[in-house]
C-alpha cells in the first residue's frame, strides 16, 4: 500500500499556514478559515481511511487494523463531539464569543491531555514528550474553563487572592510534574491518577488571581499553550502534522497574546501575578457628585450637536442595544448630526470584539475609528455618548497610583458635553471608580441600555 | 522520526507561525485567534490515533474523551471563527448605505 497519509497531512500542513496569513488581513480571512476548514476535513477523512489499510496504519504507530470497537468509539466520539461544539457555537450569541473561544481552546488542551494519558498508560509513545504533553494540556484545559466560567458570569470576575499564591502554585505544579516522571519511571500508571489532579488544579490556581479584564489575553495564552500541547503529543506520536500545526499555533498565539496585552497596555507577568483589580486605590477620593439626566433634554442636547461620538462597552452588548444604537444613528444623521463611532482596541470583551458586534447590528466601518483617531477629535466634538462603557473612558487611567495608570484610553471628557447610559451605580468590569461620571460636563442616564437608547430615539422625533 | 529533523520542523515552525501573523490589525485579534484555536484542533487526528491504539477499557475511555473534545475543538472553532468573519462580510456589503 502507498503512504498516502504524510502527502496529505504535508498539504493539510501548507493549506493551514496560508489559511493563518490569510486569517492576518481583513480581505482575506474568510477565505482563510475556510481553506483551513477543508484542509483539517481532508486530514481527518485521510486518517479514517489509513485505519483500513494495515500498511498505512503502521505509519501512524498502529500494529494493523484497529478493533472494530474501537473503530465504532471514534465514529462516536467524532459525531458526539463534533455535533455539540458545532450547535453550541451556532447557537451562541455574538456577546458570548469570547468565552466560546476559551471553551472550544479548552477542549483542543483536554484532548492533548488524554492522549498523552493514553501513551502513558499503554506504554507507546515518548514518555518523556507525553508528560510535558499532558501537563500542558491540562492546564490548557482547567485554565480555560475557569476563564469561561469568569467570563460567563457564573463565578465571581473579581480575582481570587489568598496569601503565599505564587509559592503555593508552584508546589502544586512541582509535586504533579514528580508524578508524572514517577509514573514514567516505575511503569505505574496509578500514579498518573495525583498527576492530572495536580497538574489540572495548577491550572485553575494559575487562573483564579486573574481579573475579568485581562481574560482576552489569557485566553490567548491557553490557546498558545494548547496548541505546544498538541505539538508535544505531535512528538511523541510521531506525527509532523500534530507537530507543525502545533508549533505553528504556539508562535502565534504567543504573539498574538504579546500584541494584545500590548493593546491593553499590560505585560504578560502582570497579567498573571498582578491580580489586576484586586486592589481597592488607596486615598485619591473623587470629588463631585453623579448628576442624571432625563432623555428628553439628553435627545436635544443630541439633536442640536454637531459632532456626536458615540463609545459603546460591553453593556451595550449585554443589553442587545446595538439594533436600537444604529437606529438612533440614522435618526441623528436624518437631522445633519455627523455622529462617528469610538472603538477601544479593547471595549467589548477581546480586541476587535465591539466591531463585530456593531458590524452585526449594520453598522458601516467608516463610522468606526480607532481610538487614537478619535482621541484629537473629543475636543471639538459636541456630544460624546457612552453606552455601557466605563473602564476604556476612566481618566483614572492618566492618575499615577490608579490601578489603572497607563492604560490608553479614549478621552471623552475633553468634549464639551459627555452622556453616560449604564445600568446602575455600580463599577466597571476592572472594580475601580471612574472619575469621568463625577466631572462637571458628564450627565448619566441610568437604565436598561436598550431601553434608553429607544426612550432618545422616541424625544429626538419631538425635538 | 529523526530527532533533528524533528527539531528543525519546530524551530522552522515556530519562526513562521511567528512571522505569518507579525502585521495583523487589532480589528482581527479576535478572529486570529478562534482561527488559530481551530488550527490546533488537528489534535483530532492525534486523538484518533491514541482511541484506535486502545486495548483496556480504561485507555478506550480515555481516548474516547479525547476524540470528543478533539471534535468538538475542531467544529466549535471552527463555527465560531465563520461566524465572527461572516459578520466582517455583511458589514462590508452594507457600508455606504444609509
Amino acid at each position: 500500500m502507498i503512504d498516502f497519509i504524510d502527502p496529505i497531512y504535508l498539504l493539510a500542513v501548507i493549506v493551514f499556514i496560508f489559511g493563518l496569513k490569510g486569517m492576518s488581513s481583513p480581505k482575506t480571512a474568510r477565505g482563510g478559515i475556510v481553506a483551513a476548514g477543508v484542509a483539517m476535513l481532508i486530514a481527518v477523512v485521510a486518517t479514517a481511511a489509513a485505519f483500513f489499510f494495515p500498511a498505512t496504519a503502521s505509519l501512524l504507530g498502529l500494529s494493523g487494523t484497529p478493533a472494530l470497537a474501537n473503530l465504532a468509539l471514534i465514529a462516536l466520539g467524532i459525531a458526539i463531539g463534533g455535533g455539540l461544539g458545532y450547535y453550541a457555537a451556532k447557537k451562541v450569541q455574538m456577546t458570548a464569543m469570547p468565552q466560546m473561544v476559551a471553551a472550544y481552546n479548552g477542549m483542543g488542551g483536554g484532548a492533548a491531555a488524554a492522549i498523552a494519558a493514553v501513551e502513558l498508560l499503554s506504554g507507546s509513545g515518548i514518555n518523556g514528550l507525553s508528560v510535558a504533553g499532558a501537563v500542558i494540556g491540562s492546564v490548557s484545559i482547567a485554565g480555560s474553563l475557569i476563564a469561561f466560567l469568569k467570563l460567563q458570569g457564573w463565578m465571581r470576575q473579581r480575582p481570587i487572592v489568598y496569601p503565599l499564591q505564587q509559592p503555593t502554585n508552584i508546589a502544586v505544579l512541582i509535586v504533579g510534574v514528580f508524578f508524572g516522571i514517577l509514573s514514567v519511571a516505575m511503569n505505574q500508571g496509578i500514579y498518573l491518577l495525583p498527576f492530572f489532579v495536580l497538574t489540572l488544579l495548577f491550572g485553575i490556581l494559575l487562573t483564579l488571581p486573574i481579573g475579568g479584564a485581562d481574560m482576552p489575553v489569557v485566553i490567548s495564552l491557553f490557546n498558545a499553550l494548547t496548541g505546544i500541547a498538541v505539538a508535544m503529543d505531535g512528538f511523541s506520536i510521531q506525527n509532523y502534522a500534530m507537530i507543525v500545526a502545533g508549533i505553528l499555533v504556539g508562535a502565534a498565539g504567543t504573539l498574538l497574546t504579546v500584541l494584545m496585552a500590548r493593546a491593553m497596555n499590560r505585560s504578560i507577568p502582570s497579567v498573571l501575578f498582578g491580580a489586576f483589580g484586586a486592589t481597592e486605590e488607596v486615598g485619591g477620593s473623587i470629588q463631585g457628585s453623579l448628576k442624571p439626566i432625563e432623555p428628553d433634554d439628553a435627545a436635544s442636547l443630541l439633536a442640536y450637536a454637531g459632532q456626536v461620538v458615540i463609545a459603546p462597552g460591553y453593556g451595550m452588548a449585554v443589553a442587545q442595544a446595538q439594533q436600537k444604537v444604529k437606529e438612533l444613528v440614522d435618526a441623528l444623521e436624518a437631522k445633519g448630526v455627523t455622529v462617528k463611532f469610538a472603538i477601544h482596541p479593547v471595549a467589548g470583551r477581546m480586541p476587535g470584539h465591539m466591531n463585530v458586534l456593531l458590524a452585526e447590528a449594520g453598522v458601516s466601518y467608516d463610522h468606526l475609528y480607532d481610538r487614537d483617531e478619535i482621541n484629537p477629535e473629543f475636543a471639538t466634538t459636541d456630544v460624546v455618548l457612552v453606552i455601557g462603557a466605563n473602564d476604556v473612558v476612566n481618566p483614572a487611567a492618566h492618575r499615577q497610583g490608579s490601578p489603572l495608570f497607563g492604560m490608553p484610553i479614549l478621552d471623552v471628557e475633553n468634549a464639551k458635553n459627555v452622556l453616560v447610559i449604564k445600568r446602575g451605580q455600580g463599577k466597571g468590569f476592572a472594580g475601580i471608580e471612574n472619575d469621568l461620571f463625577y466631572k462637571d460636563n458628564c450627565r448619566m442616564l441610568y437604565g436598561d441600555a436598550q431601553a434608553v437608547v429607544g426612550k432618545l430615539i422616541q424625544s429626538l422625533k419631538t425635538v | 522520526m529523526d530527532l533533528y529533523a524533528a527539531l528543525f520542523v519546530v524551530v522552522l515552525s515556530a519562526f513562521l507561525g511567528y512571522e505569518v501573523i507579525s502585521r495583523v490589525p487589532v480589528l482581527l485579534h479576535t478572529p486570529l485567534m478562534s482561527g488559530s484555536n481551530f488550527i490546533h484542533g488537528i489534535v483530532l487526528v492525534g486523538a484518533m490515533v491514541a482511541l484506535a491504539i486502545a486495548q483496556t477499557p480504561l485507555e478506550q475511555a480515555v481516548g474516547f474523551v479525547a476524540v470528543v473534545m478533539g471534535a468538538m475543538n475542531v467544529t466549535g472553532g471552527y463555527a465560531v471563527t465563520e461566524r465572527i468573519l461572516a459578520m466582517f462580510d455583511r458589514s462590508k456589503k452594507q457600508g455606504g448605505a444609509p
